[in-house]
């Protein structure tokens, strides 16, 4: 570097190091950069150089010029943070005074999901459900195997399960597909009689116009003595003439498959396909998945099934709601769209309970 | 799986209607996806012959014809088919059809003067294809009058049916007539597989090598055969359920796949090097290029059938691309195996290759169908392509598959809840192909059929670490004792359909239900309705979310990092919900709606423990209050955030008066204008404050975004202790204002809590109502000035004793925060 450019930069270091300010360092910008700035003028008169020393000072120019934006960021940085500082300490106030005693005003509401969650418990619980809640990061021994859904099994598939890195008590760590875990907790944790909900998030990776990549379910179990495949379909039916508000809502049962119960069964309330209209019609509208809770469940967590036997069932709480609501989409439940939540909301002060009516 | 009406009644005998039977299946489990009835579109469409075809009188490209519709009428027709002529016959369609190719119903009108009173059809106006450079032709003996979807074979309506992960039987045609039939809806017609006469010593043999790739494996060639496309009839049936004819061997294959639920695999002889098929595990580097036309990559855990030159098939999933019969080949070779249903299952999933042999191992095939499915393959193999069968070539052996299992009638009721007589149950387990080989009055065991591997399969247990030994041997024998019991139930239940079992409510367990949430969920329950009650609309958002916009909220583990994200920007389990908040939040203004006051009850993830899974209600205002006359609009600020975090924690019973604000709040949060709520030293229940700037900067927030998170968690549970009676005494309470200038570093907090330990007896509420700071004041000074409130106990105070208990307030403020009474 020839010495008047290496004297330009020692300068500009120490107006740089001077610079107090972010006003101050604009000044020194200006004044090395700027228009007719020190390094601007010196480039300019690079055309006046004969052509054999022109490349090589234009080089020794660009790299000052590389090398005084670099410092001079590095500066702004320093300044800016220093502003920032400034400025946060500036505004510090006293975070003890009390809060005015009136809230700021606007209509809030409750989450259609939330709400849907608490019908559920107001009819669950009057016929002696009570609710229990677990860990949305599971072991695939809670969600899979315990649930006679070992590793191989076609259902796996089915449900494209969210995997974590690492183990949980040994197991692979997912994200729970179903809150069917819950039966496993709760026959693990407590004694029969057993009649639980368990709502809550699922996950699954599927995203499309009818599926979304985090969803909510609600489980039941009842493990008690004497419980038949006819209670099951006594309880689900209470339930889901309840739920929707309709004394005679056809209920169908129609045989399947779940890993989990045996016999299994799912389950059709009946609809206008066309109108939307429940109860009325004559399309059939599947809504849930039921059955007999499986001797291996029940035998995974310890429970004699010669002793033991109950039912088990679940459902999509999205899925229950936009049908009873009338809602289209299932997309907007997620996004927070204000416009969309003051519509749907419920009223806290409303809250659903049997007595006012669900 | 498809299968078409006329495919279901070469193995089911019934008079039931296509309604009846479809009802049926979904009612005993196997749900019926859709019935697609092409006939029905079809149905207005005749068969009909042009008695004459002449030039129309007024236009040029049209011609007038007669037609006979076989109805004794002869109709006027004008046509621009280029191919209309006198004698031909084609489809005609009356006034009043429908046309699907062109969506229009057809009226009897009048062209160029000449009546035109039914019309002419071609391929692509019926719907069925894209044919339409002339009127459809018919062939000279096709029927007058006839419908034309009849003639064509056309009439023949496709079902697809969703079979379950347990029915590997039931991907089969024949395996849904018997299901049909047992529960009632006609009769298995028999079957049997014809008798082969071998003519040769097959030039290939089966070997072996590990057992984990195949047990047991039968395989015959076939020489001199011609390998052409195969008739119509196989391909009408196959293309009706979705497949593509490709060749008469190919076609044999899927045929049986799908009648009998037996994937079958041909070779071609000349293709395959040496003269034998290993069954073997592949080696470090094997790959296959299969008949999908894509090459795979095999892993040591994958069955292959290989020859000398290497894998020539993926077992059970899918065959070679350079071993496949194609028209040249003149010898095959069929092989009829036997493999693993956990093998077939883990390789196809490895490799993601999804085949209708995949589907059927990995449920289970018939083991008793090896040895017919094979002569059945090679019936219809020298029947199309001629050529004679060799013996047979076999390897390994077949499995022990016999089992047994007992029902005890009363379990129907007691488990099923439905009074079933022994006979009925009899009755549909063995039209179900159960053998009874005993029963007394209480209960029957029978022999399980071959094709049912879900019943009484072989006892698999997980069962949980740490049970008490004694109770999980005694469960797992239970297990073993009522599982295969349970099968016959839901066999003898389904068949009948579960709509006969009655329906009984739940019995009471008690007289009034006890709560069903417990403290901690109706705590949950409280807070929403306390935030909703405040203005904040309550979201429900996805528990993860980007993971550079998470790492502006807190920690983000590797461990709560999603190993599959569905996209890129939903990978990190987020540290709060309040993350979340923001990001909706942010969508909002960005549509212009800048008032924002949002709030969710959620999780905040730490680690993957259940205790690092942490309940949090968090809440954001943004921008203004609403607009009102009485109460201006202002922005929102920290206090906002304060109070409903302090609205939470006193609903859910927290004493106020032992709670603490700290200065310490986490990076999210503008370092002077947020708090910590602490209950005691150590726990922390909430914290709230003004967004960093910085990050509302990153996320396109208005600076004035203010936030909380109340951990619900640490909300200790309040003591559930009688309240004390109310203090209400007879006296006036006194109130007396008092305003000391302090130093502005001193928090109001303290200043409150010396006036109000001044006189503990005495002093009932102490409330802040002004707070300055300005130039009337020295620099660095404010003034806080609070109203105290006397309650005397026991008589009316005096003044001297009201003046007393006034300087003992001011002494203790000035002892605790140097604060001295203003002139």
């Amino acid at each position: 570097m020839s010495d008047d450019l290496a004297a330009l930069a020692a300068r500009t270091e120490a107006d740089l190091a001077a610079a107090a300010d972010l006003r101050a360092l604009e000044a020194v910008r200006v004044a090395v950069l700027g228009k007719s700035g020190a390094l601007t003028g010196l480039l300019k008169g690079l055309g006046a150089l004969p052509a054999e020393e022109r490349k090589a000072r234009g080089a020794a120019l660009n790299a000052l010029k590389a090398e005084l934006e670099a410092a001079i960021e590095a500066r702004r940085a320093v300044l800016e943070a220093a502003a920032l500082e400034a400025r946060l300490a500036a505004e510090r106030a006293d975070m003890t005074l009390p809060p005015r005693p009136f809230a700021p005003g606007g209509k809030g509401g409750i989450h259609p999901i939330s709400r849907t969650m608490e019908e559920l418990t107001a009819i669950f619980g009057a016929m002696g459900f009570r609710v229990v809640e677990g860990p949305d990061v599971e072991s695939d021994w809670y969600n899979f195997a315990a649930l006679n859904i070992p590793d191989h099994h076609p259902a796996r598939q089915d449900q494209d399960t969210f995997y974590l890195p690492g183990e949980i008590e040994g197991h692979r760590a997912v994200l729970r597909t179903q809150t069917s875990p819950l039966q496993i907790r709760t026959m693990l944790a407590a004694s029969p009689p057993l009649r639980i909900i368990a709502p809550g998030r699922t996950y699954r990776a599927d995203h499309d116009a009818t599926h979304s990549p985090m969803f909510h379910q609600v489980e039941g179990l009842v493990i008690e003595q004497g419980i038949t495949l006819g209670h099951l379909k006594g309880c689900l039916t209470d339930f889901l003439r309840a739920f929707f508000g309709i004394a005679d809502l056809p209920v169908r049962f129609r045989s399947s498959y779940f890993p989990f119960t045996e016999p299994s069964m799912e389950v059709d309330i009946g609809w206008n396909r066309r109108t939307g209209e429940l109860g009325a019609g004559s399309d059939w509208l599947e809504i849930l998945g039921s059955g007999m809770v499986h001797p291996r469940v029940l035998a995974n967590c310890g429970l004699d099934p010669r002793v033991w036997q109950g039912f088990a069932f679940g459902m999509g709480i999205e899925r229950i709601t936009m049908l009873k609501h009338g809602m289209a989409d299932l997309r907007p439940f997620f996004e927070g769209d204000l416009r969309w939540l003051s519509h749907y909301a419920a009223s806290p002060l409303a809250p659903a309970s049997l007595h006012e009516g669900v | 799986m498809k299968f078409t009406l006329s495919w279901l009644r070469e193995h089911l005998e019934t008079s039931a209607s296509l309604e009846a039977l479809t009802t049926t299946l979904s009612a005993i489990g196997i749900e019926v996806e859709g019935v697609e009835d092409r006939a029905a579109a079809l149905a207005p469409f005749r068969i009909a012959r042009v008695i004459e075809a002449v030039p129309h009188p007024n236009a040029d490209r049209l011609r007038a014809l007669r037609v006979d519709v076989g109805d004794g009428r002869e109709l006027s027709v004008v046509c621009g088919a280029p191919n209309a002529r006198t004698g031909m016959l084609g489809v005609a369609a009356l006034p009043g059809a429908f046309i699907p190719g062109t969506g229009i119903t057809l009226k009897a009108g009048e062209i160029r003067g000449v009546k035109s009173e039914a019309m002419m059809l071609s391929a692509r106006e019926m719907g069925l294809g894209e044919d339409h450079s002339g009127i459809v032709e018919l062939p000279a003996d096709a029927p007058v009058g006839e419908s034309y979807a009849r003639w064509a074979g056309l009439d023949d309506p496709v079902i697809e049916i969703k079979v379950t992960p347990n029915r590997g039987d039931a991907l089969s045609v024949r395996g849904v007539a018997r299901d049909l039939a047992a529960a009632g809806l006609g009769t298995l017609r028999p079957w049997s597989a014809p008798a082969i006469v071998p003519a040769y010593d097959s030039p290939l043999r089966w070997r072996i090598e590990d057992p984990r790739a195949c047990t047991w494996v039968l395989g015959r060639a076939v020489r001199g055969l011609r390998n052409g496309p195969s008739p119509r009839w196989l391909q009408d049936r196959l293309t009706a359920i979705g497949l593509r004819p490709i060749s008469a061997l190919v076609d044999v294959t899927n045929f049986f796949t799908f009648a009998l639920g037996r994937p079958l695999h041909v070779f071609d002889v000349a293709k395959v090097t040496g003269d034998t098929l290993t069954m073997r595990m592949a080696r470090p580097g094997e790959s296959l290029l299969a008949l999908n036309g894509r090459s795979y990559a095999l892993t040591e855990e994958d069955g292959v059938i290989a020859d000398a030159a290497g894998p020539e098939a993926l077992g059970g999933i899918i065959g070679g691309e350079h071993s496949g019969c194609d028209e040249t080949t003149t010898e095959c070779f069929i092989e009829c195996a036997l493999f693993d249903p956990v093998r077939v299952a883990l390789s196809g999933r490895r490799h993601g290759i999804v085949t209708d042999a995949r589907a059927r191992f990995e449920r289970g095939i018939d083991p008793g169908l090896l040895r017919p499915g094979l002569e059945a393959a090679t019936a219809m193999i020298v029947e199309l392509c001629g050529g004679e069968a060799s013996r047979i070539s076999e390897a390994g052996a077949e499995p022990a598959w016999r089992r047994e299992a007992t029902l005890r009638f009363a379990r129907v009721r007691e488990l099923g809840g439905l009074e079933l007589s022994p006979e009925l149950c009899v009755a549909r387990l063995e039209r179900l192909g159960f053998t009874v080989t005993a029963r007394d009055a209480a209960r029957v065991t029978v022999a399980v059929p071959s094709w049912r591997n879900d019943i009484a399969a072989p006892l698999h247990l997980d069962q949980a670490p740490g049970l008490d030994p004694a109770r999980a041997a005694a469960a797992a024998e239970g297990c073993a004792a009522v599982e295969a019991e349970h099968d016959l139930v839901e066999e003898v239940l389904r068949l009948g359909g579960l709509d006969a079992v009655p329906a009984v409510s739940l019995p009471r367990a008690a007289p009034v239900p006890p709560p069903a949430l417990d403290a901690k969920q109706a705590r949950a329950a409280l807070a929403r309705r306390v935030l909703a009650a405040r203005g904040l609309l309550e979201c429900v958002s996805y528990g993860f979310l980007e993971r550079r916009l998470a790492a502006l909220f807190g920690e983000t583990p590797e461990g709560l990092r999603l190993e599959n994200p569905i996209a890129s920007d939903l990978d990190q389990m987020r540290p709060t919900p309040l993350a979340s908040l923001a990001l909706a939040a942010a969508r909002n203004v960005a549509r212009g709606l800048g008032d924002v006051a949002l709030c969710e009850i959620g999780g905040g993830y730490r680690d993957t423990s259940p205790a690092g899974q942490l309940a949090i209600a968090a809440g954001l205002r943004a921008g203004r209050t609403p607009a009102n006359w009485a109460a201006p609009a202002r922005a929102v600020d920290a206090f906002d955030a304060k109070g409903d975090a302090l609205a939470v924690l006193e609903a859910l019973g927290v004493p106020m008066a032992a709670l603490q604000v700290t200065a310490d709040a986490p990076a999210h949060y503008h370092p002077g204008r947020s708090g910590v709520l602490r209950q005691g030293p150590k726990t922390v229940l909430a914290r709230f404050g003004q967004l960093h700037p910085q990050l509302c900067r990153v996320l396109d927030l208005p600076e004035e975004t203010v936030g909380f998170e109340i951990f619900l968690d640490a909300v200790p549970e309040p003591k559930r202790r009688r309240k004390a009676a109310a203090e209400m005494p007879p006296f006036q309470p006194i109130r007396r204002d008092f305003a000391f200038l302090v130093d502005a570093s001193v928090p109001a907090e303290k200043l409150l809590r010396a006036a109000q330990g001044a006189e503990r007896g005495l002093i009932a509420e102490v409330a802040l109502f002004d707070r300055y700071a300005g130039e009337r004041l020295p620099e660095g000074k404010v003034s806080l000035a609070i109203e105290v409130t006397l309650q005397p106990r026991e008589r009316t105070l005096t003044d001297a004793e009201i003046e007393a208990v006034a300087q003992k307030i001011v002494a203790a403020v000035a002892k605790a925060t140097g604060g001295v009474l203003r002139g």
